[in-house]
């Protein structure tokens, strides 16, 4: 007899485990199961025929790969998330009988859970690590800022604080910070360690609110954090052995002990970590590693284009690297300190605030004649020095990413602020829209409109057009002449009643404005065609058209499809293209006739 | 009043004494109460009997009303047998609603049944409380079901102990303590015996246990609450080292298969910014589309709203901050992850890699001369083997020579019949153009050129036409060999083949004696064969396979390809069988094309093929009997094709009115496929009914090209 073909035996359904099996086969509870997949990086996976891997069921079920389970099996700490279980028992059933001296025993000897070797697993060298790091220092950086609460353990906060404001002292020493950002989020920290680009965010000042538990389970974020927490201590002991500095490093008033049991108020904390941030570090023995990190990039004769394009980043990260150095940076005491710190210690200045409002301001008081930036963030300040600047701190944000410092004029106190720009944006590469200020920092030869208000009742004004120049589309330039001639027109029309005067020179002037006016109402609509420069080729040299007749038909397809795609790109980059010009139109209409009641 | 009050305390001091007989100091107190009270009780039982019998309801005691003792004495009898024994019922505590079903209410201190008094109703209730001042102070006795008349003792006790204060008002609370156990030593023990010296020596086994307990914390063996937990908290607290020693190598240890790490979040552009360019805020029109988006957010262009702050200071938290992390956490850990690859390319990345037009010179370019001259559409034209002059046939029944260089018209021949075909004898030693005008195929000597040749030319002629060769009845019937008149002589008719069906195509062989003729409606004699210099026809196929359209010679070897409609055969005129079949999938094939092959290599491995569904099919011979590249470039249906005898080029002509020449380089190495590339598009011919371009051709020697259409103009392209 022929043997019976038997299904999903091999292959895609063999291959594939649902969640509730892989329970059953660990004996853990969903809680256990959770916890321990964060902690050893397993996640479901997307078959690729999930019929086939569902062993024909439908429905979407949460699928692991088998292998994965299987390895979660010989996993240590499975055995130390059932003893948890059995303890938290015991404890329950203490205080349920109310031996409270018992459940307190119990509590002290809950088994802790050790992932070391779990961060060797899954982090095999250390630029891996490296590279999992952005969601791993946001989380870090998120705890750090939390106030106390029931929900967090408060040793995971202190833990998180120590160790955020270690790995800042790291990037500091190592001159890593590439880029900042400041977003409405919080802002964007970019540094290169090892040649890995790693990106964080860290909110703004008091980022708590309170979240519903539909919302945010901070059970969950606790257990990721505790996890990250020891990845972070690790790379940061590496971080420290390769910078030849002491690990743990002695942070004046920031020293373990102190901090790690028993919080103390918040915003001491704060004061306390820039105060700590504000302290280079001690370095032990030979500085062997910054020998090597300042040797010279040797000129080999090749003269490739991509050498000297290397050849050019090189020197330009080690000019960013110095950017601040030799400055004297005082900060006023609305500033928020924490990032300002950072960033100015990381390019080598020297900061320094006010010593009767926060403490660890050892270098230089407000009246050091020495001072050469001071960052305000008021409308106006009483008593100036003439020998400083006083500057905004977006100044620091835009001179980091564009990696020299800018002129001072544009920044200066109360004044209107340039568009702050995402130095993050280079990375889409096609199909953008570059806003005119970003192409400025590219090319200089590019010039910039000016800097106009933006008043409240921009969103009003805006309205109106809108409605007006729906209709007309997109290319309607014709039409703001077309309104302008009708103002101009309604202007020289003669009220009956109204004195009148002859005046021959303003009539021939009219006249001539009115002319002009005509001529140029009668300038031909322009056609928009949305074309690369290949397709202007194309039309150009109408036989190159016929490559287009020679695609496979499946590239055919797609090629339309992706031009099609990219034409509604294009579309959009023009629409705000010309949002931006009718803006730009409008404020400088409104600025004229300010400046002509003004006048009056 | 004194004494009675006195009384009335006594059995509840006396219960007092029972119950609290181990409180002394009170029982002191209450003895001397006692013994007071017995010795003026003889006294006040008489002054009782005296009042009681007056006023029953108005007395300090107790009263219990039976039904049956109706005589007042016997009522006060029985009080002062209370006294001494309680008549009270004997049921003891209980619930008494027991006894709700009896007649009784329970036993007096005889046995008897204690009856239950009448009950009242209502109005007796109201009656009562109308008329009897001592109602607010009648309490029913559960016991008995008797009512009692408090005494204003009583009443007087339940207030003080409403207000919690000691029922008894005699009772002094702050009375001097007399402190019968003192604390101080008295000079004789009260025990017997004194203490044992054990008293007073300290515990040796004690000693020896807090000697080990502080042996054993010196040693480090026991520890202190306070250093435990120290401890633990030293315990729980992280410890790290040098976990990777090196940057890149790994540890070989067991690790997640397949491991697909997570992608990283998308970097912020410039909307996120605090103080973006004004153009990425919303406008009114922009923010009620993003509001409109609420319940499906993820259609929406941007997760969050930009805004505009003038400065850092003015920045509010960010609400949402928590909820994202924490949807980024249930991304890292719950999303499904898969491999998912992404194309990072340009559409003209698409786009074949083929040569620039230019690099691919010379080809025709431009139009150069217009030959203009006939009056109906041009359906075929033909050039002589040296290049200098061009014959055309048209609908106008006539048949013209062109100089080509000049563009001037040498000659027109009147043919009598529309012109379908012509083509000039590739013999260069021949000066002779066969034309196909309706059922006539002329032999016509144009008389341009080299005279010599002509006349030599005219005098083969002139004798082989009076050799007659015997001819079977089958050919005959189709084919009749014809010397021309005189008068056609001199129009330079030499010859006339009469064919019984109209032919569709003439065609050389590449020696230039043999010549092959199509008739497209013959059945299985529309193909035949004609020698000029024996004046034979033959008729090679037996079975009609189709309609043919079109014929052609192989330049080198002895094979023709004959098109039908939807198939091109190739045969073997040696071995006279089939040779090869190729396969078009066109519909309805127009005109073929052999490929010349360069300096005799591959002569004849490339056919182009056209066709009356748009297409232009290219075979590669050695290849496939199938199509080697299909080109769409025609719009319309495609007339002619032909290949350059030197240039890698081959020109179609179609009736969407262009002539589109392309490069199709054929390499010497077998392993390259050939380089098709179109190259230009001419759009010159005007359209009469649907047609435009009929035929195109390319010059034997130059990289021209010459086009014919229905605007009855031949253009020349260079």
């Amino acid at each position: 007899m022929v043997k019976r073909h038997k299904k999903y035996v091999a292959g895609e359904g063999a291959r594939y485990i649902t969640r509730k099996s892989a329970l059953k086969k660990l004996q853990l509870n969903l809680q256990d199961f959770r916890d321990l997949c964060i902690i050893k990086g397993i996640y479901p996976r997307e078959p690729k025929h999930r019929r086939r891997a569902q062993q024909g069921k439908t429905g979407i079920q949460t699928l692991y790969l088998k292998k994965d389970i299987q390895f979660l099996l010989h996993e240590p700490i499975i055995w130390k998330l059932r003893e948890k279980k059995v303890h938290l028992k015991r404890i329950k059933k203490a205080k349920s009988v109310k031996d409270y001296s018992m459940a307190k025993r119990y509590a002290n000897t809950i088994p802790i859970i050790n992932v070391d070797h779990i961060i060797k697993e899954r982090y095999p060298t250390f630029v891996d690590a490296l590279r999992d790091l952005d969601d791993c220092l946001t989380i870090c950086f998120t705890f750090a800022s939390l106030p106390r609460k029931k929900i967090i353990p408060s040793y995971l906060i202190a833990l998180c604080r120590r160790l955020t404001v270690e790995f800042m002292h790291a990037v500091i020493a190592a001159r890593a910070l590439r880029a900042v950002f400041i977003s409405i989020k919080g802002i964007y920290y970019q540094v290169e360690l090892r040649g890995q680009i790693i990106t964080w965010l860290v909110s703004h000042n008091f980022c708590f609110e309170p979240q519903s538990t539909a919302e945010v389970d901070f059970r969950t974020m606790t257990t990721f954090t505790e996890f990250y927490t020891t990845l972070l201590g690790f790379v940061n002991f590496r971080l420290y052995h390769l910078l030849n500095l002491h690990y743990p490093p002695q942070l004046q008033g920031y020293t373990s002990d102190q901090l790690e049991y028993e919080l103390i108020d918040d915003r001491v904390s704060l004061s306390d970590r820039v105060a700590a941030l504000n302290i280079s570090l001690k370095v032990g023995g030979t500085p062997s590693e910054e020998i090597s990190e300042e040797a010279e990039l040797d000129d080999f004769q090749v003269d490739s284009e991509l050498a000297d394009k290397t050849r050019q980043k090189y020197e330009e990260i080690k000019n960013l690297k110095k950017l601040f150095e030799g400055l004297k940076v005082f900060l006023n005491r609305e500033v928020p300190r924490e990032p300002l710190v950072f960033i100015l210690r990381c390019f080598g200045a020297e900061v320094s605030w006010d010593n009767t409002t926060f403490p660890g301001s050892t270098l230089f008081t407000e009246n050091d004649e020495s001072i050469s930036h001071q960052i305000v963030d008021r409308p106006h300040l009483e008593k100036q020095y003439i020998s400083r600047y006083y500057v905004q701190p977006q100044w620091v944000f835009d001179s980091v990413n564009a990696r020299r410092l800018l002129p001072v004029e544009k920044y200066f106190i109360g004044v209107i602020l340039p568009p702050h720009l995402s130095p993050f944006s280079v990375e889409y590469k096609t199909h953008k829209y570059i806003p005119p200020e970003e192409r400025a920092l590219k090319d200089e030869s590019f010039t910039l409109k000016e800097d106009l208000p933006l008043n409240d009742d921009f969103y009003n004004i805006e309205e109106n057009i809108d409605e007006t120049e729906d209709m007309i589309d997109i290319d309607s330039d014709e039409n703001d002449n077309e309104q302008l001639e009708n103002k101009k027109l309604k202007n020289m029309i003669v009220k009956a009643g109204q004195r009148y005067i002859v005046n021959k020179n303003k009539e021939r002037k009219d006249l001539k404005q009115m002319h002009q006016l005509k001529e140029k109402m009668t300038v031909t609509r322009s056609k928009i065609n949305f074309i690369t420069k290949n397709l202007k080729k194309i039309i150009k040299f109408p036989e190159y058209r016929f490559t287009y007749y020679m695609f496979i038909n499946k590239f055919k397809y797609l090629y339309r499809n992706m031009y099609s795609g990219f034409k509604t790109f294009r579309l959009l980059i023009f629409l705000i293209k010309k949002k931006n010009t009718r803006l730009y139109n409008y404020l400088k209409k409104k600025k004229k006739k300010i400046i002509i009641v003004k006048d009056i | 009043m004194a004494p009675k009050k006195r009384i009335k305390l006594l059995p509840k001091i006396q219960e007092g004494i029972n119950e609290e007989s181990f409180q002394q100091n009170s029982f002191i107190k209450r003895k001397r109460l006692s013994l007071l009270d017995k010795t003026k009780s003889d006294i006040t039982k008489d002054e009782n009997l005296n009042e009681s019998t007056d006023e029953v309801q108005q007395t300090d005691y107790i009263e219990y009303k039976d039904e049956f003792d109706t005589s007042d004495e016997e009522v006060n009898i029985v009080f002062l047998l209370n006294i001494q024994n309680d008549i009270r019922n004997t049921v003891g505590n209980i619930p008494m609603n027991w006894y709700d079903d009896y007649p009784h209410i329970g036993y007096d201190w005889e046995g008897k049944q204690i009856l239950k008094p009448h009950s009242e109703d209502q109005l007796d209730y109201f009656l009562k409380r109308m008329e009897d001042p001592n109602f607010w102070k009648t309490v029913k006795d559960k016991q008995t079901g008797k009512y009692v008349v408090l005494s204003d003792e009583d009443v007087e006790i339940i207030h003080r102990l409403e207000s919690s204060k000691i029922p008894d008002i005699t009772f002094n609370e702050y009375a001097p303590w007399i402190d019968w156990f003192t604390n101080e030593v008295m000079k004789m023990p009260l025990r017997k015996f004194p203490e044992h010296k054990r008293s007073f020596l300290p515990s040796r086994i004690e000693a020896k246990k807090v000697c080990k307990m502080v042996h054993a914390l010196k040693m480090g063996y026991l520890k202190t609450k306070k250093q435990k937990a120290e401890e633990r908290l030293k315990k729980r607290e992280k410890k790290f080292y040098l976990l990777w020693k090196t940057d890149d190598t790994a540890e070989e240890m067991r690790r997640i298969h397949d491991h697909i790490p997570a992608p990283k979040r998308h970097l912020p552009g410039h909307a996120e910014s605090y103080n973006p360019p004004t153009e990425y805020l919303f406008n009114k029109k922009e923010l009620r589309e993003w509001e409109k988006q609420a319940e499906t957010p993820w259609k929406r262009k941007l997760h969050f709203i930009p805004q505009k702050y003038s400065s850092l200071l003015e920045v509010p938290i960010y609400t949402d901050f928590l909820k994202e992390r924490f949807t980024r956490c249930l991304d890292l850990y719950l999303c499904p992850r898969a491999r998912k690859m992404r194309l990072t390319i340009e559409p003209e990345d698409l786009l074949p890699k083929l040569p620039s037009p230019r690099d691919l010179q010379p080809f025709p370019s431009v139009m150069s001369v217009v030959y203009k001259g006939h009056t109906d559409m041009i359906r075929c034209m033909s050039i002589d083997p040296i290049g200098q002059y061009l014959i055309s046939g048209s609908d106008d029944m006539s048949v013209k020579v062109w100089e080509i260089s000049t563009g001037r018209c040498m000659r027109t021949i009147h043919v009598g019949g529309i012109v379908r075909s012509i083509d000039w004898c590739p013999n260069k030693a021949l000066s002779l153009v066969t034309v196909a005008a309706d059922r006539k195929l002329l032999l016509i000597n144009p008389g341009v050129g080299d005279t010599l040749i002509v006349k030599k030319t005219d005098s083969i002629l002139r004798d082989a036409s009076e050799e007659a060769f015997a001819v079977s009845e089958k050919v005959k019937a189709v084919i009749q060999w014809e010397n021309s008149s005189d008068e056609k002589w001199e129009d330079g008719i030499r010859i006339i083949i009469n064919h019984f069906k109209e032919i569709k195509e003439v065609t050389w062989h590449g020696r230039g004696d043999y010549f092959a003729t199509v008739m497209t409606e013959g059945g299985n004699r529309s193909v035949v064969i004609h020698q000029v210099s024996t004046r034979r026809s033959q008729i090679p196929f037996a079975k009609p396979k189709g309609l043919v359209q079109c014929i052609l010679f192989h330049p080198v070897r002895p094979f023709l390809f004959v098109a039908t409609q939807k198939n091109v055969r190739i045969y073997d005129l040696v071995k006279q069988e089939l040779f090869k079949k190729l396969l078009t999938f066109a519909q309805w094939i127009s005109s073929m094309a052999i490929h010349p092959g360069y300096y005799l290599i591959h002569s004849g491995d490339n056919l182009i093929v056209g066709t009356y569904d748009r297409k232009i099919l290219w075979f590669d011979l050695d290849l496939s009997t199938k199509p080697y590249k299909t080109l769409r470039l025609h719009r319309n249906a495609v007339r002619a094709v032909a290949f350059h005898k030197r240039y890698p080029l081959f020109a179609s002509c179609s009736d969407d009115r262009s002539v589109i020449i392309s490069h199709g380089m054929v390499y010497n190495d077998l392993l390259q496929n050939p380089l098709i590339v179109p190259l230009k598009l001419h759009r010159d011919h005007e359209q009469y009914n649907d047609f435009a371009v009929l035929n195109v051709v390319f010059h034997p020697t130059q990289p021209w090209v010459f086009s014919c259409g229905a605007d009855a103009t031949i253009r020349l392209y260079s």
